[in-house]
Order: structure tokens, then sequence, then C-alpha cells
């Protein structure tokens, strides 16, 4: 992959998302050099955070310099169209972010903040990785994530549905349950 | 004389205590039982919307849910979400379109209500004292003014002081709304502090779980499949 024809060859985008939260623990371990030289040899060419409410800023870099392009923004009111020209996305293990990746079909990292005091959502990223929807890591180990994951592996996830909780509602409620 | 208005209250006091007892236990049998079929044709129905992911999962109910039967609504938010009922009033307004586009005639508008929360994340315990006094007053008024016959909840702290409020006005004869409440599809092996809350205390009428584990744990909830 030359450098100078970056242009030719088609980009592929790793978008890092961490919500309405702060977690620099993962913006810090993303923007690292060990992990920047990970997505890089396998393939990527840009890396775009999401920061949140996070205090640690990530420095921007050219595609001229390095490998990797790397630019970030604090918030955006939906992040649906960044997920969608994403090829990699890299998440905190917010539910929302989660299905809203999932849903679209793109492989996924969750990274769960182990400084979060009830850390609830990590149940939800084991099970998910259990059944192998996602890959699951910890700030520090997720440039062995990235080296070790083969995203071809991953088992896509089908959408859920809200029906059966409506038909139960009527079902109880005494009112015909289409 | 003393000793005449002591004879009174030992057995003044019993009575209401037994009293007090017997509609707890009646409010307690009759929660969860289903209605045989329904005399009524719509009932009013009280939404609770939390933060993020909560709000997702209710919306997701909420856009197939009838809302033709399912009304009027009244969507709750914390006063602190700023979120939740831009994304309500979107759906609402997707639906009233829907309805237009395919003839029928104009439902009821939905209300969107912001309610005080008892404790936001990080606040000390002692001023949450006073701050969930206050949000059980709010939820109090709240009940009183809607009389909801419907509760939808899936889990933020907003909706513990909205579901005691329903509590109350069943045990005082004041009204009965039914509480359908939806565990959180983050909730995987463990129920969320309200979710245990209603459970335990049978206040819901019905408890949804998105998990297999957790039904297995939690024999009295129904395992509906993930939302999302």
């Amino acid at each position: 992959m030359d450098g100078a024809e970056n242009g030719e060859h088609s980009r592929k985008m790793v978008f890092v998302t961490v919500g309405t939260t702060c977690f620099d623990a993962l913006v810090k371990a993303v923007d690292s050099q060990q992990v920047r030289e990970e997505l890089s040899r396998k393939g990527y060419t840009d890396l775009l955070i999401q920061m949140g409410r996070g205090s640690y800023m990530p420095s921007k870099v050219s595609g001229e310099d390095e490998p990797l392009t790397v630019d970030y923004f604090t918030f955006s009111p939906s992040i649906a169209d960044y997920l969608k020209s994403a090829s990699l996305i890299i998440s905190h293990a917010g539910s929302g972010s989660i299905f809203e990746t999932l849903c679209l079909g793109k492989p996924l990292i969750v990274v769960v903040n182990e400084e979060l005091m009830d850390n609830h959502q990590s149940e939800l990223a084991e099970e998910l990785a259990e059944r192998k929807h996602l890959f699951y890591a910890r700030p520090q180990t997720l440039h062995q994530t990235i080296q070790d994951m083969s995203p071809e592996s991953l088992i896509p996830y089908s959408p859920g549905n809200p029906m059966p909780v409506v038909r139960l509602m009527n079902k109880f409620l005494g009112f015909p349950t289409d | 004389m003393e000793k005449d208005s002591d004879k009174i209250w030992c057995f003044v006091l019993p009575v209401l205590v037994a009293i007090f007892v017997i509609r707890v236990l009646y409010v307690l049998y009759w929660t969860g039982k289903p209605i045989g079929s329904s005399k009524t044709h719509s009932l009013r129905t009280l939404i609770v919307l939390g933060s993020g992911g909560h709000t997702a999962e209710m919306l997701s109910i909420m856009n197939v849910l009838q809302n033709d039967i399912y009304t009027p609504r009244f969507y709750v938010a914390a006063a602190t979400d700023n979120m939740s009922l831009k994304k309500a009033r979107v759906l609402e307004e997707s639906l009233m379109q829907q309805g237009e586009n395919s003839g029928r005639k104009m439902i009821e508008a939905a209300q969107f209500v912001q309610i005080y929360r008892s404790r936001e994340v990080g606040q000390s315990y002692i001023t949450s004292v006073g701050t969930t006094l206050i949000a059980m007053a709010h939820a109090l008024w709240l009940t009183l003014k809607i009389r909801p016959q419907v509760i939808i909840c899936n889990g933020p702290g907003t909706c513990i002081p909205l579901c005691a409020s329903a509590f109350l006005f069943k045990l005082l004869g004041l009204g009965w709304s039914h509480i359908f409440y939806v565990e959180s599809i983050a909730r995987v092996r463990k129920l969320s502090l309200s979710g245990l809350l209603l459970y335990k205390l049978l206040l819901a009428d019905q408890f949804y779980v998105q998990w297999p584990q957790l039904q297995k744990k939690f024999p009295r909830a129904h395992y509906v499949g993930c939302l999302m």
C-alpha cells in the first residue's frame, strides 16, 4: 500500500464512538501508536473519533505524514451516517450504539469503561461476544483484539422485534392480539 | 379520661391496620390478573422514558402499539433529559402522519411531560433524600392529573415514583393502573434496581425480560426476546 497513491485505493474508515459519555481511556488507547499501527496493518486508512465529553484530545493527522489519517469531533445529532460509511466500528458499551451498529451489519469492537461504578454494560457486551456478534476488548487489550480479529468470522445479528411485548399486553388487557 | 381514650385507640388502631393490610393484599392479589375481555375501547397510557437506550427501546414498542387503543398517550421524561421527549414527539408526528394518510379519524394528540428526578448520577445521598421527596410529590401530582390506566416503563429511576404513586392510588381506591415493565436489553443476568423493586414488591402486572437467563432466575417474568 503506497502512501502516495492513497487516492487510488478505496478508503477504509474506522469510526470510534463514546456516545454521550466521557471515556478518555478508549480515546487514548485508539490514539496510541500501537493501535494506529495495528489498524494500518489491517488495511484501514482513516480513523474518525467521536470523543463525547472526554477531555483527552487526539492529535489530528493527515494522510501525508502517516499511513492513518486521524480526525475527531465531540458530538453529532446522529452518528448514523458515520456508522454507515465505516468499515469497522469501535464503540463504548452503550446499548444504543451497539444495536445501531449491529443492525447496520458492521463489524464492531465494544470496549467497556472499567471506571464506571455500576458496570452492568459489560453483561450485554459479553453476551453478544459469546454469541459471536461482536468483539469485546478492554482499553489495554484493544491492540491485541485488532491484531487477532477476523471480521468475517462474526455472525450477523438479526434485528429484534417488539411485537411479543405488544401481544402480551393486548392479551392481558383483553384486546385482540392481531 | 386518659384510660378511655387509650381504650378507644386500642380498638381503633388495630382495626385501621387490619383494613390497611386487607386492602394491600387485595391490591396485590388483583395485580397481575388479566382482564377478561375489555369493556373499554381505549386506555389512558403513561409512557416513562429514560436516557439513551431506555428511550430507544420504549419507542420501538410505541412504534407498533395500536395507537387507537392506547390513547390518549402521556410521555414522561426526567427534567434533565433533553433528548427523550424530542424523540417521542418525532414518533408521534409520524404516527399522526400515517393516520392522516390512511384516512383514519384523528386520534387524540399525545402529551409530553417532564418530571423531577429522584437522584442525578453522582448526586450525594444526603441531598438525594430531599430530591426524592420532591420527585415523589411531583409523581403523585402527575398521577392525579393524568389518571393513567396503563403505565409502560423499562427501567430508568424515573419510573419508581410514578409506579409507587399508581400503587398508592390503587390502595386508596382512587383509580387502577395496569403496570407493564420491560427490563432493559442491557440486563442479561441481573435485574436493574427498578426492575428488582417492581418484581419483588409485586407492583407490575406483567414483567418482561429480554434474555432467557433472567426468565430462569425470575420465573414470574415473561421472556419476550430482544426488542432491538
